[in-house]
């Protein structure tokens, strides 16, 4: 059976930490930084559990700042 | 597989499309705005028409619609942009024109205006942003707020024996014989997501070809004036505002 990966990279900056890419995720990939924050203030979200991730690009959907860029491989 | 490694390998599913400049959008955290704006510049580049699409930008939050996408746009007068794209769509029948409307400019002030351009089938585009309140101006009622939402001038919630009932603008305009296709869609979900932009590209579609005025209704939240979380502002919607504003095609001429 075909595996799938998948990555995600989010533009810290611009991301505002609205949480709804987190609510999105159906692989309990992403998270909002609990003490970090960007140069706006702003508890950016990062891919905490990136190993789980599909790439089914859910989070880029909903992402109203469109701040994540998905990336997928098909291993065979 | 590292992470490193399906990045540089990788296909790329989803980027920042590319008409969406580098400005960091002013809106508020979660806002609907910003995925209805990622929703336009896509199609906008999918259908080629970077050079020909004109947006008219309303009054209200969405007002620098301009600054964001990187395509041709004007700015009008509070209610009055489907007057201005009439204009625009007569003396450039080549472009395709479409406007950026928040309730409070749409459904309030610019109700005739709407109208008016729906029944006279003008070929553009109208896109409505739906959340049932003036978000910029400080979160007052406006003409699609549910009856019992508290705003701030309505304390106590919206009463229809003193405020009226809530104006579904979709339903009006599906009535009046100019308008091709009237639909009404949300984008709190990776699915609605995907179904708004089918409808958004039918319309423009619609506006090309010179079929008749589009509306697309889009329920959408506003945290900051409902004073909710983003996440719970999306439950508040589908809880209370679907049931008042269902989704789906209300009219679609062209099939």
């Amino acid at each position: 059976m075909a595996e799938i990966h998948g990555a995600v990279t989010i533009e810290s900056e611009r991301c505002k930490g609205c949480n709804l890419c987190v609510v999105a995720c159906p692989c309990d990939v992403l998270a909002l930084q609990p003490k970090e924050v960007n140069d706006r203030g702003y508890h950016y979200a990062y891919p905490a559990n990136e190993k789980a991730c599909i790439g089914c690009a859910a989070c880029a959907l909903v992402c109203p700042d469109a701040c994540i860029e998905v990336f997928r491989v098909v291993a065979k | 597989m590292t992470r490193e490694e399906i990045i540089q390998n990788g296909t790329k599913v989803y980027s920042r499309p590319r008409l969406l400049n580098k400005n960091n959008m002013h809106y508020c955290p979660g806002c609907s705005h910003g995925v209805v704006h990622k929703l336009v510049a896509e199609i906008i580049d999918e259908m080629g028409l970077e050079h020909d699409a004109i947006g008219i930008a309303p009054v209200g939050c969405a007002v620098f619609a301009y600054n964001y996408i990187d395509i041709d746009w004007a700015e009008a007068a509070h209610g009055r942009a489907p007057a201005l794209a009439t204009a625009i769509s007569r003396l450039r029948p080549d472009k395709v024109v479409f406007t950026y409307q928040g309730d409070g400019d749409l459904a309030a002030i610019g109700s005739a205006e709407t109208i008016h351009a729906c029944t006279r089938g003008e070929n553009i585009v109208i896109i409505m942003i739906n959340n049932g309140i003036y978000g910029m101006t400080g979160g007052q009622m406006s003409p699609c707020t549910l009856e019992g939402a508290k705003t701030a001038t309505t304390p106590y919630g919206r009463r229809h024996d003193l405020n009226g009932f809530p104006l579904k603008v979709a339903d009006v305009v599906s009535l009046l014989d100019g308008t091709c296709y009237v639909t009404r869609q949300a984008v709190h979900t990776p699915g609605a997501v995907r179904k708004a932009k089918a409808a958004l590209k039918k319309a423009f579609k619609n506006a090309q070809e010179k079929k008749g005025t589009s509306f697309v209704e889009i329920v959408s939240t506003c945290n900051s004036g409902w004073k909710m979380s983003p996440e719970k502002s999306n439950k508040w919607m589908e809880e209370n505002m679907f049931a008042h504003y269902p989704l789906g095609d209300l009219k679609d001429t062209t099939k």
